[in-house]
């Protein structure tokens, strides 16, 4: 009996695991099995390389949602990681537990808002703000890379976090054996020591903000053309796909899910990154 | 034989714990001096004092004073100066996740030294002081981890070495090595007493026999006995000395 309870709860648990499992290929077979002749009928030379998207006359080229995926995410990169790593090395080495214990609750919550609310936040602040002090309109691939830059911090610190922390004390207690000072023992023994999950957060980041789309739409002007400038307007894969998505028919739709398929090639490529990196941290 | 250290009624506490208790010694420069005990009594915690790497623990207090060429570590501020000067190799070999080069060329950069030739320099002389350059001239630039645990053990020393202390503290730096990397160890500390002042804990009354001129002895917080190495061995003073070298526990 009890035995057989065991076998039921087993194939329970079993169940469980597969239905992840299952999602995942039932939407890698959705995209593919759609998006895959799609790029074969447009032509992939077409497709991926071609400057314009013209749903109306059946010109769908998707370079410009490649280049404002890949432009908003380095921007991002570039505004989130500074700010980020040091606040992961403030949290983990220099900060007393007083503001330890209003930091860490602060960076929580700000991974738990809905980027719906941070878009809200960008229309309404930064891109009245950029469109006054900077120039340009405001939605622009800058806005967006700020906006992005801000929704990343979270992932960033916590993963950096978690990586400095990891590092054996006996590193640091080496430095200072030196003569070396908890600034110079930190960010020259302590940081280098960590660099594989510091990378790993990285990266990790930058799946954020490829993905990111509520956001993004709200402040990144969306103009599906070449980008021309960090002050002008920028559409990603992202927000290509929920802008046209509710009128699209037949090869526009098709046309949508194949950027839904490179967008999913990109995340897949961030992720094994991630994992390969993750791996070495693990040796160490 | 002048005094490089002079502890006088030194106590220690770890939050409530009281755990030295009023030690008193006169350590000697340019001989090798061993501390030894069963495990918790006190003689790494005392080797930690002196050169305050016991400021690091928290609840840790400390009074008495630690007087280094006369000066008392205590009331200067300069800590990194201190550590400069009394450096320290550890029980678990620690080279950084680093370049060899790097490694030892790390202590040198803290201290302001500047010019590829000069730290060039500076490098090979600790890694011949430390007896390992033949074995890594050619493998500089590789990661020092990529070495086994004896040769990581004596690039610790060669970093140690790098900054030019006058003290060396070693915190039982065998205890995690094999018996013919351990006695690599010995001989390069036999040798660099011409040099410098040097103090071991050891679990190892074999080794401290082998290697130290003045052993202390440590029990329960307390230096039981200190005296020449021979001496203390061969005729102990007191009965738990005796005790604990003839093994009757610890």
């Amino acid at each position: 009996m009890e035995k057989r309870k065991e076998e039921i709860m087993k194939f329970v648990f079993l169940l469980a695991a597969c239905a992840s499992i299952a999602t995942v290929a039932m939407i890698c077979l959705f995209l593919f099995a759609n998006g895959l002749p799609t790029i074969g009928k447009i032509g992939a030379a077409d497709f991926f390389l071609g400057e314009r998207w013209r749903p109306a006359n059946d010109v769908y080229g998707i370079l410009p949602m490649i280049l404002g995926s890949l432009y908003v995410t380095l921007g991002a990169i570039v505004v989130g990681v500074p700010v980020g790593i040091l606040t992961a090395v403030f949290m983990a080495r220099f900060c007393p537990e007083k503001i330890y214990n209003v930091l860490k609750p602060s960076v929580e919550l700000l991974a738990g808002i809905p980027s719906v609310v941070y878009g809200f936040f960008g229309l309404v602040v930064m891109v009245p703000f950029i469109r006054e002090h900077i120039g340009g309109t405001g939605s622009s691939m800058l806005t967006a890379s700020l906006l992005l830059g801000m929704m990343i911090l979270p992932t960033l610190i916590s993963v950096a976090e978690a990586a400095l922390r990891a590092v054996p004390d006996s590193y640091y207690e080496g430095a200072l054996a030196l003569g070396a000072g908890h600034v110079r023992s930190v960010f020259f023994t302590v940081v280098p020591a960590a660099k594989s999950g510091i990378m790993a957060a990285i990266i990790l980041g930058m799946g954020r903000a490829v993905g990111e789309t509520m956001a993004v739409i709200m402040v990144a002007g969306n103009q599906a053309r070449m980008p021309i400038g960090i002050l002008e307007g920028v559409r990603t894969m992202t927000t290509n796909i929920v802008i046209e998505m509710g009128y699209a028919a037949d090869l526009h739709r098709d046309a949508l899910i194949a950027t839904a398929v490179v967008l999913f090639v990109f995340i897949l490529i961030i992720n094994l990154t991630f994992s390969y990196l993750k791996g070495k941290v693990v040796q160490q | 034989m002048d005094t490089k250290i002079a502890i006088e009624t030194l106590d220690l506490y770890y939050s409530e714990f009281h755990a030295l208790k009023n030690i008193n010694m006169r350590i000697p420069e340019k001989e090798i001096t061993a501390f030894i005990g069963p495990s918790g009594c006190g003689k790494s915690t005392l080797l930690k004092s002196l050169n305050r790497m016991n400021d690091l623990i928290e609840g840790c207090r400390i009074t008495g004073r630690v007087l280094l060429d006369n000066d008392d570590i205590y009331a200067n501020d300069d800590v990194n100066l201190l550590r400069k000067r009394v450096g320290m190799v550890f029980q678990k070999p620690n080279p950084f996740p680093m370049s060899v080069y790097d490694n030892i060329a790390f202590g040198p950069r803290t201290h302001g030294v500047k010019g590829k030739a000069k730290l060039d320099d500076m490098v090979e002389e600790a890694l011949r002081k430390a007896a390992i350059w033949d074995e890594v001239k050619d493998r500089l630039d590789k990661s020092a981890l990529s070495f086994s645990g004896g040769q990581q053990q004596r690039l610790c020393i060669a970093r140690a070495l790098a900054v030019q202390p006058e003290v060396l503290l070693m915190d039982e730096p065998t205890s995690a090595l094999d018996p013919i990397s351990t006695l690599k160890i010995e001989d390069l500390a036999l040798e660099l007493k011409q040099n410098y002042t040097i103090v071991i804990v050891t679990h190892n009354m074999q080794q401290a026999v082998r290697i130290s001129d003045k052993t202390a002895f440590f029990l329960l917080g307390e230096v039981v006995e200190f005296n020449d190495t021979d001496s203390l061995f061969s005729n102990p003073q007191e009965k738990k000395t005796e005790d604990y070298i003839t093994g009757r526990f610890g």
